[in-house]
């Protein structure tokens, strides 16, 4: 089997809007989490959020080309423009490689609201626009970044609900130790528009705690009381280790392993034997020894059953094997569709600049999160190897096992 | 609205929207070529006007509001 590095890495999220800003961000603890009035106003249960700006692509892109975008594939042609400057891609390179493509997202919620209301008041659906088609597509991050760079490998969405950016990278790199591709453009984006969350704001699954927004996602600590929605995008550019030296990339970072699963169980519960197995899986496959873990970047989203569940299966798997877990969701909030890249590219941050983020607001921990070591601040660490869970709806489980470089 | 009102607000959503200068739109020019429509951008082009004027280029007569001026007409008459 070849190897498979990360050459390149490039992110747009509420904790800034490029590597050194969220590197920052996650050293000094910053929470990207605001309290949005006009979620209330349109009767919202929790208003809180995480602030994500979209970025303003006039100028940069062709009047066609934003037309054909929503604001999570803006998001992720922002990640994935610095994500190939680092990896020292430019256009020329893409034009003469087969360069792949596969990002995680599954919604599109705004454009699809816009087009049928649309629909419902014109009774004419020319009016809808040329762009409503692309923009409400699942698959429209990846129609659009793989026409926008002229893109011509594998080219495709993955929808594994908060697990996609995850699985998109997993499954990136089986085609690359396959040798099936050489590189793989891989990442995960997420929509920020109140009108993509509301159903999920409707069956209480959001933190209330709206007096203090900060305070509001608080994985692993005893008093949370529901998770906060994010988003934005995270791209990793991942490459096969020969290839990758040939042509003198900056090699960052190896995939080692990839475990996944499916619980087969409750739709929205997650239970802990499915976890377990997600994580005993990439463990093995990456071929080492739990010991060799210095770092475990949890799915913990601040829900009460879900970080109760995930706490479990890493103490079944890890035992008194005592690592540092954390979730930077506390910072995030749920970054959901992209949260399987974007903490791929924290937790690299943090490896590199050797340090651990606080799990922010863990105060006190539960009978289950007890057993495991979370720091509540943020620690000084030099770690090579780290492991990232993420769980989705429907049961959906992925984990990841990246070692420095 | 005068149609010379009609003209100067056309003139100005459509630059606006297609991201060309003003100065390029003439009575006699190619709506298409000035403004660079493909199949795509034409559909934006209708949902435009009608949001703007509240008017809807019919898909037959689109065929034969080829130049600005003959757009200047159709909007004129049903305005």
């Amino acid at each position: 089997m070849k190897r498979v590095v990360i050459t390149g890495m490039g992110i747009w999220s509420c904790l800034g809007k490029s590597l050194d800003e969220v590197r920052d961000s996650l050293y000094t603890g910053k929470s990207g989490i605001i309290l949005d009035p006009l979620r209330k106003e349109m009767g919202f249960r929790s208003g809180l959020t995480a602030k994500v700006d979209i970025p303003d692509l006039k100028g940069v892109l062709s009047r066609s080309q934003r037309t054909y975008m929503p604001e999570q594939a803006k998001y992720a042609y922002c990640a994935t423009v610095e994500a190939m400057r680092n990896a020292g891609i430019d256009q020329d390179y893409l034009d003469k490689h087969d360069v792949g493509l596969l990002y995680g997202n599954d919604s599109s919620v705004d454009p699809a609201v816009r087009a049928v209301d649309t629909i419902r008041e014109k009774h004419d659906t020319t009016l809808c626009g040329s762009g409503a088609i692309f923009q409400l597509m699942n698959s429209t991050v990846t129609m659009n970044l793989g026409t926008i760079f002229r893109l011509r490998g594998i080219n495709l969405t993955v929808s594994g609900a908060c697990a996609s950016g995850a699985h998109a990278i997993g499954l990136g790199a089986l085609l690359i130790q396959t040798g099936l591709q050489d590189m793989i453009v891989c990442g995960g984006a997420q929509e920020v528009n109140p009108y993509s969350v509301g159903s999920f704001d409707g069956i209480s699954a959001f933190s209330i705690r709206e007096d203090a927004p900060e305070k509001a996602s608080r994985p692993f600590d005893r008093d949370r009381d529901g998770l906060v929605p994010g988003g934005g995008a995270a791209t990793v550019i991942i490459e096969e280790y020969e290839h990758a030296v040939k042509r003198g990339a900056p090699i960052i970072a190896e995939v080692l392993g990839y475990g996944f699963s499916a619980n087969g169980d409750h739709i929205s519960s997650p239970n802990v034997a499915g976890p377990s197995k997600s994580l005993r899986m990439a463990i093995e496959r990456a071929g080492i020894n739990i010991d060799e873990i210095g770092y475990i970047n949890a799915h913990a989203t601040s829900t009460h059953v879900g970080d109760t569940n995930e706490a479990k299966a890493i103490y079944d798997v890890f035992g008194d094997r005592r690592v540092e877990v954390t979730s930077t969701k506390s910072q995030t909030g749920h970054e959901m569709w992209m949260a399987g890249a974007s903490e791929i590219i924290y937790s690299m941050l943090m490896m590199k600049n050797d340090f651990i983020a606080a799990n922010l607001n863990f105060e006190n921990p539960d009978e289950d999160s007890a057993k495991l070591l979370i720091p509540g601040k943020r620690i000084e660490k030099h770690f090579d190897t780290f492991l990232s869970n993420s769980f989705g709806f429907g049961g959906t489980n992925a984990t990841l096992i990246v070692r420095n470089m | 609205m005068n149609k010379n009102e009609l003209i100067a607000k056309v003139n100005s959503v459509l630059a606006e929207e297609f991201e060309v200068e003003e100065s390029i739109i003439t009575p006699e020019a190619n709506i298409k070529q000035t403004l660079q429509l493909d199949s795509l951008s034409l559909v934006d082009m209708v949902a435009l006007i009608e949001s703007e004027f509240g008017v809807k280029i019919q898909p037959a007569d689109l065929a034969q509001v080829k130049t600005f001026d003959a757009l200047y007409d159709y909007l004129a008459e049903r305005v």
